[in-house]
């Protein structure tokens, strides 16, 4: 039997979290003696793979939507005896269809590799990342989708066998137009995120704020009310009705941390606040604070990181 | 039948009434104390107050402004336990027509998946919309699993919904950006913020709150089993140290520690 992983692609790349999905499904498949199959798009580079644990690649043509490629994967998940996909925005939606389709029972917002294999348990986030669930999954083909960045990546040794399939996709979803911004490090995948509130009193303050982005390799986010006030767009609201994220380096410049901005930042695994005022709530989420004007912290931290990157 | 009395009007105009479905999660208020039950395995509802799910808000204010554009019918439903109906009153009162409530303490998304598709192949309905995700579990299962089940066109995260003459427009986020999609209806919607602008979030009235008593409020059996998955148990996250203070004067103490202790840069 084997764990099948889908390794999602963008325009013939993967993403980093394509490679997290196949070494979870390494770690899972040792567990149980199983193999590894990876199924992946024809224009992506499958080489790559198998330096994660991929033992066996099945190339198709990726249908363009979640139901397509729901289709597709249940057709070639006959002698599976476990799925894991990475909970991107695709993800998101493919995994529920596809256990909807084959039956498989599904752990989403999973943030652990299993805890034991026989029945499967996992742990995964709950009340906003107030509470943290133990789930089982009691059936013969459990499917695991996680949450990106949760795992981390361990690269294996390992040269995986390559073969092409024909299998047809069939959506009634007609994907007119999308549109990714290019040459900005995409939020819900981004290592680092500097993200701003109003505490910088204008949207044409923002420059700092790329800057220090800039210097960190990070993506830029914002507040609620920021967005709200339209200096920046909805797609950078951070919080619990906009994006969720949880990079390695989460830092909040001039925001007070209302819980609803907390439901999304928190499980960052390092916060740092910039903040004029002492009391505000944020500091207590955070690991790192620093009391002060952004206006005076910001530039200094920008060229702080400047010499830093400079001597390492 | 159906098709007759929900598109009586398609000869009048390119928008014919829709019977729209809205899909409603009873959650734990955003700001609640989340605690665990002594035994681990539940939350544990005391000193709790439960709200409409905040994804659902903005879908239900959308069902209203389609209604109120081309005519139609709202329907919310709910499937859960007694305790739930407060919440299917309150969207009532935001100006939902009627609401239904499948009489069941379901497990997992799949059992609350099969429920509603039973409901739907019942009910003709041209619009089907639920929140993308529910702030108590966080699943983001249940609209998906629907649309797969109905076969049905689904858009997730979806922030813009136009309809023409039987045909949606959808936008959706991707990571990193939006897609376009077009379907022709019935189709299922995951939204979210954008579907409607937050500003334009309906609340109650005192008109709705006293017309929401008499709105019909149907109460349906249970007709699926247990899902295949449980919870095990429930836990806090760990919480985190005290915040280290770094001196405003000092960023390369901070610089220091997000290297050497944190190893974030």
């Amino acid at each position: 039997m084997s764990i099948l992983v889908f390794v999602e692609d963008w325009n013939g790349a993967y993403k980093k979290a394509s490679f997290e999905a196949v070494a979870y499904a390494k770690s899972w498949a040792t567990m149980n003696g199983n193999r590894v199959i990876a199924v992946t798009n024809t224009s992506a580079p499958a080489g790559e793979l198998a330096g994660y644990g991929a033992d066996h690649i099945i190339q198709i043509g990726l249908g363009s939507t979640a139901m397509g490629i729901a289709g597709q994967l249940k057709e070639l998940s006959a002698e599976v005896s476990g799925i894991v996909i990475a909970g991107t925005s695709l993800g998101r939606s493919l995994a529920p269809a596809l256990s909807a389709l084959t039956g498989g029972a599904l752990s989403t917002n999973t943030i652990s590799l299993p805890l034991s294999v026989s029945p499967l348990q996992v742990k995964r986030g709950a009340f906003s990342s107030k509470g943290i669930e133990t789930i089982e999954l009691n059936n013969d083909m459990p499917i695991v989708s996680f949450v990106p960045n949760s795992i981390g990546l361990e690269p294996v040794a390992g040269e995986g066998n390559l073969e092409r399939r024909e299998v047809s996709s069939n959506d009634a979803l007609e994907v007119l137009s999308t549109e990714v911004a290019s040459g900005k490090v995409a939020l819900p995948e981004a290592e680092a995120v500097v993200s701003a509130g109003r505490g910088l009193k204008g949207p044409e303050n923002w420059g700092m704020i790329e800057e220090l982005a800039d210097v960190l390799g990070a993506a830029t986010a914002c507040s609620k009310p920021v967005s709200d006030i339209g200096w920046r767009p909805h797609s950078e609201h951070v919080g619990q009705t906009g994006i969720q994220v949880n990079p390695n380096l989460y830092i909040a410049i001039g925001i007070s941390g209302a819980i609803q901005h907390l439901a999304g930042v928190s499980a960052s695994k390092t916060i740092v606040v910039v903040n004029t005022d002492p009391e505000a709530p944020f500091f207590k989420a955070a690991d790192y604070g620093i009391v002060g004007d952004a206006f005076e912290v910001v530039p200094k931290l920008v060229n702080a990181l400047r010499a830093f990157k400079a001597a390492s | 039948m159906d098709l007759l009395c929900t598109h009586s009007n398609l000869g009048a105009n390119h928008n014919p009434t829709m019977n729209i479905l809205v899909c409603i999660s009873h959650v734990p208020d955003t700001t609640a104390k989340i605690n665990f039950t002594a035994d681990g395995t539940a939350l544990d509802p005391a000193g709790v107050q439960f709200v409409i799910n905040p994804y659902d808000e903005f879908g239900l204010t959308k069902a209203l402004h389609v209604k109120e554009a081309q005519g139609g019918t709202i329907t919310v439903i709910n499937v859960g336990p007694a305790t739930t109906e407060p919440t299917l009153r309150k969207a009532l009162a935001i100006g939902a027509d009627k609401a239904v409530r499948i009489d069941a303490t379901p497990m997992d998304a799949i059992t609350v998946a099969k429920e509603l598709k039973n409901h739907i192949s019942a009910n003709s309905y041209d619009l089907i919309i639920c929140g993308q995700e529910s702030i108590d579990y966080n699943g983001q299962q249940v609209p998906a699993m629907l649309a797969a089940l109905l076969e049905q066109p689904f858009a997730n995260a979806c922030v813009g919904l136009s309809l023409d003459n039987g045909t949606a427009t959808a936008t959706s986020e991707i990571d990193g950006g939006h897609a376009t999609y077009k379907a022709s209806l019935p189709m299922v919607i995951g939204g979210k913020k954008g579907l409607v602008e937050e500003k334009d979030l309906r609340i109650p009235n005192m008109r709705g709150i006293m017309s929401a008593r008499t709105k019909p409020l149907e109460v349906v059996p249970a007709t699926e089993g247990e899902g295949p998955t449980k919870p095990v148990s429930f836990e806090k996250p760990a919480g985190k140290a005290a915040v280290k203070m770094v001196d405003a004067e000092n960023v390369d103490e901070l610089v220091r520690l997000l290297h050497e202790e944190a190893k974030a840069i």
